[in-house]
């Protein structure tokens, strides 16, 4: 580019690159990393020292097994081609779709992976709505009282939370709400005994509360804490200043010019936290034995179902990375500053 | 501790000084100040940390002795934690699971420290290729959802101590990474090292005297920090079956033995060891993040 040393050339379209070029940029992101993610993983499960079909079919069995059967098993799980070779194999067969058959369940992962995702946005989405709306309205109100006993109980609320592991929450709110006061079940999407077409939408909704409580009660901590700060920022500027001494209450300030100030920072924080809570949703669902992606991943991983575990990693990274882009998308929108540099990672 | 440092309520901060007329060099502390709090904070932590290590060590015997004369007993005074389905004491099981969790929390906020060290360095002293290679490990490696990651490792490495422990050791540096690069870059840059490279000061020199004492404080900080991440996560993936193995006692077994247990009303094999595993991480968040207020300048004088 020849063009780019002439000093006629327009301004603007230094500072901001044209939008084409960054969704490209973004496409070309997005593909390197699944590719890196999916090599990483097909690596890790390959080097792994677990032996695919004696972990499925159990020692006792597998001691008392004729040595064809346990050949034929070896072949079905594809123990013995060399990780190179298999993911070779894969990576041809992805590109067109097809991600395999997950052995665990003797179905393709891309229903798997269909049927569990489904399961488990449901359970993000709530926590992740409830987290949001609950996580702003207590940083608006500590950062409104900063100081003073709403501000203490919530900070330290937001503190005992982040040092409290998830998967214990759960476990607690089982003993408290299932065991000893018997409002909601003690486990599963759905009625034991039922099929999954036969259960209402009360039913699945009825399993879905406590998850979706639990995971959202570890979100609000961080989305809490942030708000707090961006309001307290608000409150302290001087039009925040100015518009007190023109005679409007503090409340009226913050509803006028602090409110929006807060809400789209506090929106893209959670479009960034998209990854804990994927992780969080793990642990949540191996507590409640919820059927998401989380569990299957758990399933796959013990049972070295190798092309379920990859799909799982694949769909998580690109959940996450759906995240990140929206988050990124939001911050440039809240901020023109942030179009050029990107998000500074700040420690925690 | 809660007390210390925090902000005196009415006290405005310096920048806006419309409540009343304070003394303008007048700290707007109440009570002790934020060194000497993070002076206890930190002796209180390490005391802690070899309490714990010692009881750990002493209950060791008791963790998995069983008595099936007292089996399944509630909390009450010869066993303030109650016993399991098999008359093992769970105070005893608590103090050696998070001896263990202190460990390998140990081992991998060193080593993770160290990988962001190392790689913040390369990042931003070694040429715009190395930094956009570094920051390209850091997007794959926040790419993933941590527990993912945390799991696809330890699987690679047959699950177990190593497993657990390496994959937590390896997977928590991204965000010290990044923090250091940005503070080695601005120490790079600051007029002083300029200034001691003009009068002659060789390479060793000007990184002994300008860069450590810059990057040192964020750290050792950042390594505190590290810990208790580091911890939760060793517990999250022995829950999941992961981690270290079902015979030791470590939290994250104790928990996920205890899922079988909680419908027959057994609430004490969950609630104490899983709220001790969380008062352990809330003392080092705790100094950590003292530490880290009295690192950064804008909040060290508070």
């Amino acid at each position: 580019m020849p063009a780019a040393d002439l000093p006629a050339r327009p301004a603007p379209r230094r500072t901001r690159p044209p939008r084409g070029g960054r969704a490209l940029r973004g496409l070309v992101r997005f593909t390197t990393l699944m590719l890196a993610v999916s090599m990483v993983t097909f690596a890790l499960v390959g080097l792994s020292p677990i032996d695919p079909v004696k972990m499925n079919v159990g020692q006792v069995s597998y001691a008392n097994m004729s040595a064809e059967k346990r050949a034929q098993l070896r072949s079905y799980w594809d123990a013995d081609a060399p990780v190179a070779e298999r993911y070779a194999r894969w990576a041809s067969a992805a590109v067109r779709g097809d991600l395999g058959e997950s052995l665990r369940f003797s179905r393709p992962v891309t229903d798997v992976i269909g049927e569990r995702a489904a399961a488990s946005l449901a359970l993000m989405a709530a926590a992740w709505a409830i987290s949001g709306v609950v996580g702003v309205s207590l940083g608006v109100l500590a950062g409104a009282h900063r100081g003073r006993w709403p501000d203490r109980l919530i900070k330290g609320y937001c503190f005992v939370i982040s040092s409290t592991p998830t998967f214990w929450l759960g476990l607690v709110a089982l003993i408290v709400f299932s065991v000893w006061l018997g409002w909601f079940p003690l486990g599963f999407s759905a009625p034991i005994g039922q099929s999954a077409s036969a259960v209402s939408l009360g039913a699945r909704l009825h399993h879905l509360v406590l998850p979706a409580l639990t995971l959202s009660v570890a979100g609000v901590a961080g989305v809490a804490l942030h708000t707090r700060e961006k309001v307290i920022d608000v409150l302290e500027s001087d039009f925040a200043w100015f518009a007190q001494s023109r005679g409007e209450s503090p409340r009226q300030v913050l509803v006028r010019h602090g409110l929006r100030n807060i809400a789209l920072p506090a929106i893209s924080l959670q479009f960034a936290q998209v990854s804990e809570i994927f992780g969080g949703s793990i642990l949540v669902e191996q507590v409640f034995s919820y059927p998401g992606l989380g569990q299957a991943a758990v399933t796959a991983g013990i049972g070295g179902d190798a092309p379920l575990l990859v799909g799982i990693a694949l769909a998580s990274a690109a959940i996450v990375f759906l995240g990140n882009a929206v988050a990124n998308i939001l911050y440039g929108l809240v901020d023109p500053r942030m179009r050029q540099g990107g998000a500074h990672g700040t420690l925690r | 501790m809660a007390r210390c440092a925090e902000p005196h309520p009415s006290a405005a901060p310096a920048s806006g000084g419309a409540h009343g007329a304070p003394l303008l060099h007048s700290s707007a502390v109440r009570g002790r100040g934020n060194r000497r709090c993070l002076l206890i904070g930190l002796a209180a932590a390490v005391l802690a940390l070899a309490a714990i290590a010692l009881a750990g060590a002493l209950a060791a015997p008791a963790a998995v002795a069983t008595d099936f004369e007292a089996k399944s007993l509630a909390p009450f005074l010869a066993h303030p934690f109650g016993t399991d389905w098999m008359g093992r004491d769970m105070l005893a099981r608590t103090l050696a699971g998070l001896s263990s969790s202190l460990f390998v929390g140990l081992i991998a906020a060193g080593v993770s420290a160290l990988i962001a060290l190392a790689l913040a360095s390369a990042a931003a002293l070694g040429g715009p290729r190395a930094d956009a290679a570094v920051s390209w490990v850091i997007d794959l490696v926040m790419g993933l959802p941590h527990i993912v990651l945390l799991i696809l490792i330890s699987y690679a490495l047959g699950k177990g101590f190593w497993g657990v422990t390496v994959g937590v050791a390896v997977t928590h540096w991204p965000s010290l990474a990044r923090v250091l690069r940005a503070e080695i870059m601005q120490a790079r840059s600051h007029p002083s090292v300029a200034l001691a490279r003009s009068l002659g000061q060789g390479p060793v020199r000007i990184a002994l005297t300008h860069m450590v004492p810059a990057v040192l404080p964020q750290l050792l900080v950042g390594l505190v920090l590290l810990f208790p991440h580091a911890i939760l996560h060793e517990a999250a993936v022995t829950f999941l079956g992961f981690g270290l193995s079902p015979d030791t006692p470590a939290i994250g077994v104790i928990l996920s033995e205890a899922m079988g247990y909680l419908s027959g009303g057994q609430w004490w094999l969950a609630v104490f060891p899983g709220a001790a595993l969380a008062v352990a991480v809330a003392l080092f968040e705790r100094v950590g993040s003292m530490g880290r207020r009295l690192v950064d300048a804008r909040t060290a004088q508070e």
